[in-house]
């Protein structure tokens, strides 16, 4: 089980990856589509390895309510 | 008493298969973003960055799907080298066809010349020309033809919602075509293939009459699921990645296709692994997609005689299919 600064961390390393937006700028309060300009599409290739490090399961459905960086990490918390 | 009963005969065929040539078609009508952004809410800059699509071909009016068919098998059996009278069987394989009766293949057969061949349809929809090029190289290994035209050919247009602005940007009409035949050293390997109809209302015809996809799942699908199975038919014809020159993926959208192609460099794949990208000038064509692509690389000077290609389709049922072919 991850701590939630490990989440984030892990997190924000995926996004950068999958989408080249600086690991630092990946912050709890931003939000994906509108601060850090991901598309849906980028949001699938982020749960799908989010889902492998964290072992958690992030339905496509799930995926539109996800729509912070913090909403994010606050569901693989209480769901891994 | 013993029952006498009759033994019935068998044939073999060939202990090996190869391509011998291609041939496409397209829409007549090239349509641009910008042209598309008159009809439905989208622009060049979204489009660009959702599918990786600049422009389409789509159909004229009196342009059909044997027209396209026709004009692609043409050009595959004149490149192939061969006459119509050695062609002995045509498959089509295509999933837009405006009615089930008659097929494609038999009127399209007729009109290229091809004199009372096996004809037949397949659909297993963007996984078509796989799916079919397995067909015929096991009827030819079986001894039940000597030569197949294999075409895959699809008209979207009939079956696009112009106010669906997430689908009807991504879809093209076309036919691309190969021909197959016997060989000494095989040019054809076996396949990976299966289907996913637990995943059936993925891509569906909505209202029967518009095609949809469920994006986001399809996406997620094709950039997980796909990519292993390339791989396994990579293995299956005895080969590793690291000997694959040509990657030819169904063109169902570039982002899927960049994915594909990162997996398998990732998984031993060269860095100088030519992908097909094909998509960009003609959209999501199904079917049609893989040997259009081929035609055009052909055409191109991107592939030439020898070239280890790794064919990968997928798309709805679901379905997939995939093989390692060398290119004649």
């Amino acid at each position: 089980m991850s701590s939630i600064e490990e989440i984030q961390k892990g997190l924000a390393e995926i996004v950068e990856e999958v989408a080249g937006v600086a690991a630092d700028d990946v912050s709890v309060d931003k939000s994906f589509v509108d601060d850090l300009d991901i598309d849906s599409l980028s949001m699938v290739e982020i749960a799908v390895q989010a889902e492998d490090k964290f072992g958690v399961k992030i339905p496509d459905d799930e995926l539109a309510n996800l729509k912070t960086v913090g909403d994010a990490v606050n569901y693989i918390a209480s769901n891994a | 008493m013993t029952n006498q009963r009759p033994t019935l005969r068998q044939f073999s065929g060939a202990a090996g298969t190869r391509l011998l040539g291609f041939g496409s078609a397209q829409g007549n009508r090239v349509v641009t973003n910008d042209d598309l952004s008159e009809l439905v809410e989208t622009n060049d800059e979204w489009i660009r960055q959702r599918v990786g699509i600049i422009e389409r071909r789509l159909a004229d009016k009196d342009q059909t799907l044997v027209d396209m068919a026709v004009e692609a098998g043409a050009k595959a059996v004149a490149n192939a080298g061969v006459s119509t009278s050695d062609v002995d069987t045509v498959i089509v394989a295509t999933c837009t066809m405006p009615g089930n009766i008659p097929n494609a293949a038999a009127q399209t057969a007729d009109r290229i010349g091809i004199k009372s061949p096996a004809a037949f349809d397949l659909n297993a929809a963007c996984a078509g020309f796989p799916y079919s090029l397995m067909v015929a190289s096991d009827m030819i290994r079986g001894g039940s033809a000597q030569r197949v035209l294999v075409i895959g050919a699809e008209r979207f247009t009939d079956w696009l919602d112009w106010t669906d602005r997430a689908n009807c940007i991504i879809f093209g009409d076309g036919a691309g075509a190969a021909v197959v035949g016997p060989a000494e050293e095989p040019g054809i390997g076996p396949v990976a293939w299966g289907s996913a109809g637990d995943l059936v209302d993925l891509i569906y015809l909505r209202d029967g009459r518009y095609i949809y996809q469920e994006g986001k799942s399809v996406f997620r699908w094709a950039t997980t699921q796909i990519a292993p199975i390339a791989e396994r038919a990579v293995e299956l014809a005895g080969l590793q990645l690291s000997d694959i020159d040509v990657l030819v993926p169904h063109q169902a959208n570039l982002r899927i296709v960049e994915s594909i192609a990162k997996k398998l460099k990732q998984r031993g794949a060269r860095d100088d692994l030519r992908v097909a990208d094909d998509i960009v000038h003609s959209g999501n064509t199904s079917s049609a997609s893989i040997p259009i692509a081929l035609d055009h690389m052909n055409s191109a000077g991107r592939i030439s005689s020898g070239d280890v290609m790794l064919l990968v389709g997928f798309g709805a049922g679901l379905s997939y299919a995939a093989q390692v072919v060398i290119c004649p």
